[in-house]
């Protein structure tokens, strides 16, 4: 379980690295903190010719802030996350995930930018991210930045919208109001395992944000319109009265253990929400 | 039964162990800390298939003199391990894969490089063609008549071993008032001791000898072992035990890879190593536990059992290991499962199951956790068939203290105890009727319940017990060299090994209790066969009793040498002498242990012409008066709380009732109790190898394979017994592997205690949350289908 052999370039900033991954005719790979990468290339599942550190490049770790949204760059720890050091927009989810991801260990090292890119379905960020709205700008060779919406980011199972030599450099996270309702409910079989069914829900009545989502399936995060739709008008136990059909329509080949599985991680989060509204 | 913990550094005190200083400060010296000049590192090119023929192996020129198949391999025979029992089928198991191989991480081919990473480059680069062969996957395929698959051709089918025992059940079954039928099944699962296995093997040109430093709990069947694969005399092999971060049974064996390892440094001088990694751990290192049970149980209305009828398979992959041959566990499945009761009657089939899977090796508890969750199955279920409680129908099957000893059905001759006060007392300390007279469910919904488990450890079981399990390697007298040295300290040297147990200090206690050398003054050397007297080694929770008692013994000697000559110094009678506070007293006048060891080594002119001239040193060897075992036994007891829509399992509180004799150390009792129930605790709820039909096996990381942690694990409280062994000195008995034991019975009955109001049961390990919310499917689905019956 050693790595093949594979160069390794450290970043001095995002054009850098853009430039670096430019010239590795695709057989580069991003290197931020290493958690999901490193296992994999101890495997010999990932096998790049080239690693492209970006732990000290700039421009990965600037914040951005107006009323409406926060930009949190791509670069920031999950601990730095869960300790507080950046700003939390989202009147506590943030922190509350970030707290909940792997281990201690793991958290002082592993970056939201790096879990993004990672997109292993199971991931907190995946589904979070995708639940608030946020858009995740990436930098490739074009002078522009891209930004992608965190719902559709990722397309599949370690699948995203990344075109090659793209970088993620930022998130923007849209600020929820004080009033907001948040929960999230994870189902896992120890401590800092990956999830095997993930709930969120969100009730932002001020700026009428309502989502509920279903996570950690095997494929990209599951926005429940119908579902997020009935929290605002009804609230959340009429929403959970949909939850299971509307799960059965949008993931027709699951088998009833699984889909059972997801809808009880939906439907503890929503009773969560309606607990603290209470 | 009294609980005699003592003050001072002797037997029954709770001393610090010796090991803790390096190990706490990572200075301890495993395989993988060794630095050595020219050191080369190896890796193993392993079978992808599970069970295929090999149509052609090609090296790159380049790297012909780095890489080796068998053919390379002059002079080594494959592993063969014979049993005497009649019928039995051995394995041959090649070093490096032959003409076949059999299962998915067998090794194929061995490359040499300056780096690991080096070496695993190369191993990609050997090409092999593979004819794929069709699978024996599990016990059932295994078993059918007409397979025409055969994991070894010669055998003619699959069986290593089917064994019978009898003791006339028919007449008592057909008058039987209660019956119970059940399958219990536990999945296959790896040990993963915190330190993996590792082997490293240099050139000695000073002694002319092949020094090999295995990860082991061994050493010197280690050496006996190599000499015979290799074809070398025994003498040009020194074995040293470093550092061993666990064992658990894995590290009792010889694997291919030392013996690999071994040959390279015979045949090139020159120092090699290869590290164990986890996934080589997970896929093709020892995997244990995995057995079958059909099991029919005869009760009178009360609960107490009047016969059992079984029959269990074992699950026992391709190739024999060695030392154990491959039906130890399929003996103890059929010998232990009548388990701590009284029981009148008893049939059993047991079959050793050929499988394309990695050899089955004897983990903590061998089969006993398996064993013990079978009929821990059975006595809970024959209480629901009587409708009385589970602990109330233990109670009055199990053997009590007033038929001790007692020999049962299966001739387990159960030496002291008193088995149902663990069972009342842990009842007691898990608050039952308390927790009856409760809510069934706690404010979250999760229903909860309480489970025990009542088990014998059968510990430092001897030479006629193995040599009736066909062993070739009997173990018999364990033997200690004991040293007074010239500056009055005292070196114990035992050819047993720790493997984190503690024997450092626990045989150091020993020698300190009779010899009344400061414990601090006390050396344990172990595990080099170059200068300790030969053992058989740290397995079958023998340590503290054979290797224990071979201290004390030898120690005895050496006490009375000392007294002898103390007695000179002093002008006195030897009877007059005493040890106290680390001086050798005659009344008030006192001579130093350094004053006894001058005498002897450095000043004989102050002794007298009549000396005793074995001097301040002896050799002993030891073994219980009766050595079929000494048995500890305990009762554990589980309070959980099921989550009906997650399947998970939160343990709310475990209790362990334990007597293991005299304890040496009540700590270091209690540090084994806990690590093995934690790792019962992964057998109960987390640890699985599951394997496809392919015979491909699905986890092959620690990602897939879930091991508990410190959140996952309960708070252990213990109490406990001491009741002293008749038959060993001091009265000590084993206690390793019992821990280990009844985690899987207790927690499940648990939660088949807390999903009683669903009429969902759990009968397989572990208690997965996907078997969990299955149980409680097919039980909601065979609810209404009976509902729909009953309204047509």
């Amino acid at each position: 379980m050693k790595p093949a052999a594979f160069d390794l370039r450290h970043a001095a900033s995002v054009s850098d690295a853009v430039e670096i991954l430019a010239e590795s005719d695709g057989e580069g790979k991003v290197l931020a903190g290493g958690q999901s990468l490193g296992p994999m290339l101890n495997l010999r599942l990932a096998r790049p010719r080239l690693l492209v550190d970006i732990k000290r490049a700039a421009g990965f770790r600037e914040l951005a802030a107006d009323g409406k949204v926060f930009s949190i760059g791509a670069g920031w720890t999950h601990a730095e996350i869960e300790d507080g050091i950046v700003e939390d927009p989202t009147q506590g989810l943030l922190r509350f995930v970030a707290h909940g991801i792997a281990y201690r260990a793991v958290r002082n090292r592993g970056t939201m930018g790096g879990s993004l890119a990672h997109a292993d379905p199971a991931a907190d960020w995946v589904s979070t991210l995708a639940a608030l709205g946020a858009t995740i700008v990436a930098q490739g060779a074009a002078k522009q930045a891209r930004r992608y919406a965190a719902e559709t980011f990722v397309q599949g199972a370690f699948m995203t919208k990344l075109t090659e030599n793209e970088v993620i450099v930022a998130i923007e996270i849209p600020r929820l109001s004080t009033t907001a309702r948040w929960a999230y409910h994870k189902i896992n079989r120890k401590t800092g395992e990956f999830a095997n069914a993930l709930g969120v829900a969100i009730l932002d009545q001020k700026t009428g944000l309502s989502r509920v989502l279903a996570g950690a399936t095997d494929g990209p995060p599951l926005i429940l319109p119908r579902t997020s739709g009935r929290l605002y008008e009804a609230g959340p136990e009429a929403a959970c009265r949909l939850i299971a059909d509307e799960l059965a329509e949008i993931l027709p080949n699951s088998d009833i253990d699984g889909l059972e599985l997801h809808a009880v991680a939906v439907r503890r989060a929503l009773m969560q929400v309606s607990k603290e509204q209470g | 039964m009294s609980m005699s913990e003592t003050l001072g550094e002797g037997i029954g005190a709770r001393v610090r162990r010796k090991e803790d200083a390096r190990h706490l400060r990572g200075r301890g010296q495993f395989v993988g800390d060794y630095h050595m000049p020219g050191l080369r590192e190896v890796a193993f090119l392993r079978s992808p298939v599970a069970h295929a023929r090999v149509v052609s192996k090609r090296k790159t020129p380049e790297h012909a003199a780095d890489t080796f198949f068998c053919e390379d391999l002059t002079g080594v025979s494959p592993i063969v391990t014979r049993s005497s029992i009649p019928g039995y089928k051995h394995s041959s198991y090649p070093i490096l894969a032959m003409d076949k191989v059999r299962f998915v991480g067998e090794p194929v081919a061995m490359c040499i490089a300056k780096t690991r990473a080096i070496a695993e480059d190369l191993t990609e680069q050997v090409e092999v063609e593979y004819e794929e062969l069709p699978v024996i996957d599990s016990c059932a395929t295994g078993r059918r008549k007409d397979a025409a698959v055969l994991i070894h051709e010669e055998w003619g089918d699959n069986l290593f071993l089917e064994t019978r025992f009898d003791s006339g059940v028919d007449e008592v079954i057909a008058k039987a008032p209660v019956s119970i039928e059940i399958d219990v099944a536990c999945s296959r699962q790896a040990m993963h001791p915190m330190e993996g296995k590792g082997v490293l093997a240099w050139w000695d040109y000073r002694a002319g000898q092949l020094v090999v430093h295995p990860s082991t709990q061994v050493p010197h069947l280690i050496r006996a072992g190599l000499s015979e694969v290799m074809g070398i005399p025994q003498a040009i092999i020194r074995v040293v035990a470093p550092d061993v971060g666990g064992g658990f049974g894995y590290k009792c064996l010889l694997q291919p890879e030392e013996v690999a390892i071994a040959w390279l440094a015979y045949t090139f001088k020159t120092p090699f190593r290869w590290t164990e990694d986890r996934r080589e751990h997970l896929v093709a290192g020892a995997n244990a536990r995995q057995h079958e049970y059909k099991l029919k149980a005869y009760a009178d209305e009360t609960g107490k059992l009047l016969a059992l009828d079984a029959e269990v398979a074992v699950d026992t992959g391709a190739y024999s290991v060695w030392p154990f041959t491959a039906c130890l566990e399929a003996a103890q499945a059929g010998g232990n499962l009548p388990g701590p009761y009284q029981l009148p009657a008893y049939r059993c089939s047991v079959f050793s199951v050929a499988t394309n899977k990695p050899p089955f090796a004897p983990y903590r508890g061998v089969a006993r956790p398996g064993v013990c969750f079978a009929i821990e199955q059975v006595i809970d279920a024959l209480a629901k068939a009587v409708g009385r409680e589970a602990w109330e129908v233990r109670r009055d099957n199990l053997v009590r203290s007033d038929q001790m000893p007692y020999t049962n059905i299966t001739k387990k001759h159960y030496d002291s105890g008193d088995y149902p006060e663990a069972l009342i007392a842990a009842k007691n300390m898990i608050g039952f009727e308390h927790f009856r007279l409760g809510p069934k469910r706690d404010e979250r919904g999760r229903f909860l319940g309480i489970g025990f488990a009542s088990f014998t450890e059968q510990s430092a079981h001897g030479t006629k017990v193995f040599a009736a399990w066909g062993l070739p390697l009997v173990p018999g007298f364990d033997q200690a060299h004991v040293k007074l040295t010239p500056d009055g300290a005292l070196e114990v040297k035992v050819g047993i090994h720790t493997i984190g147990q503690g024997l450092e200090t626990t045989l150091a206690q020993i020698a300190h209790e009779q010899t009344g050398v400061p414990f601090k003054d006390i050396r344990v050397v172990l595990g080099d066969t170059a200068n300790t007297p030969f053992s058989t080694g740290a397995y079958a929770s023998r340590g503290i009793v054979m290797s224990g008692g071979a201290v004390s013994r030898t120690a005895d000697v050496v006490a009375a040498r000392i007294k002898a000559i103390a007695a000179h110094l002093l002008q006195t009678d030897t009877e007059s002498v005493r040890f106290a506070g680390g001086r050798i007293f005659s009344g008030s006048a006192s001579v130093s242990y350094a004053d006894v060891g001058c005498a002897w080594y450095m000043r004989p002119d102050q002794l007298p012409d009549l000396v005793d001239t074995g001097g301040l040193e002896a050799i002993e060897a030891y073994k219980p008066q009766v050595d079929s075992g000494v048995f500890s036994y305990a009762t554990h007891a589980a309070r959980v709380a099921v989550d009906p829509e997650t399947g998970l399992v939160e343990i709310l509180d475990y209790v362990v009732v334990e007597d293991c004799g005299k304890m040496v150390n009540p700590m270091i009792v209690e540090g084994q109790t806990c690590g093995g129930a934690a790792q019962g605790i992964g057998t109960a709820l987390f640890e699985e190898s599951p394997y496809d039909s392919n015979g491909q096996p699905l986890a092959s990381t620690l990602l897939d394979y879930i091991l508990p942690g410190p959140a996952e694990l309960p708070k252990f409280r213990i109490d406990h017994r001491e009741t002293l062994s008749p038959y060993s000195a001091h009265g000590i008995k084993g206690v390793g592997e019992g821990g280990a034991i009844a985690p899987p019975a207790a927690v499940i009955n648990a939660i088949n205690d807390a999903l009683s109001p669903l009429d969902a049961t759990v009968r397989v390990s572990p208690a997965s949350p996907e078997r969990i919310r299955r149980a409680i499917r097919e039980a909601r689905q065979a609810g209404s289908s009976e509902a729909v019956k009953a309204a047509e």
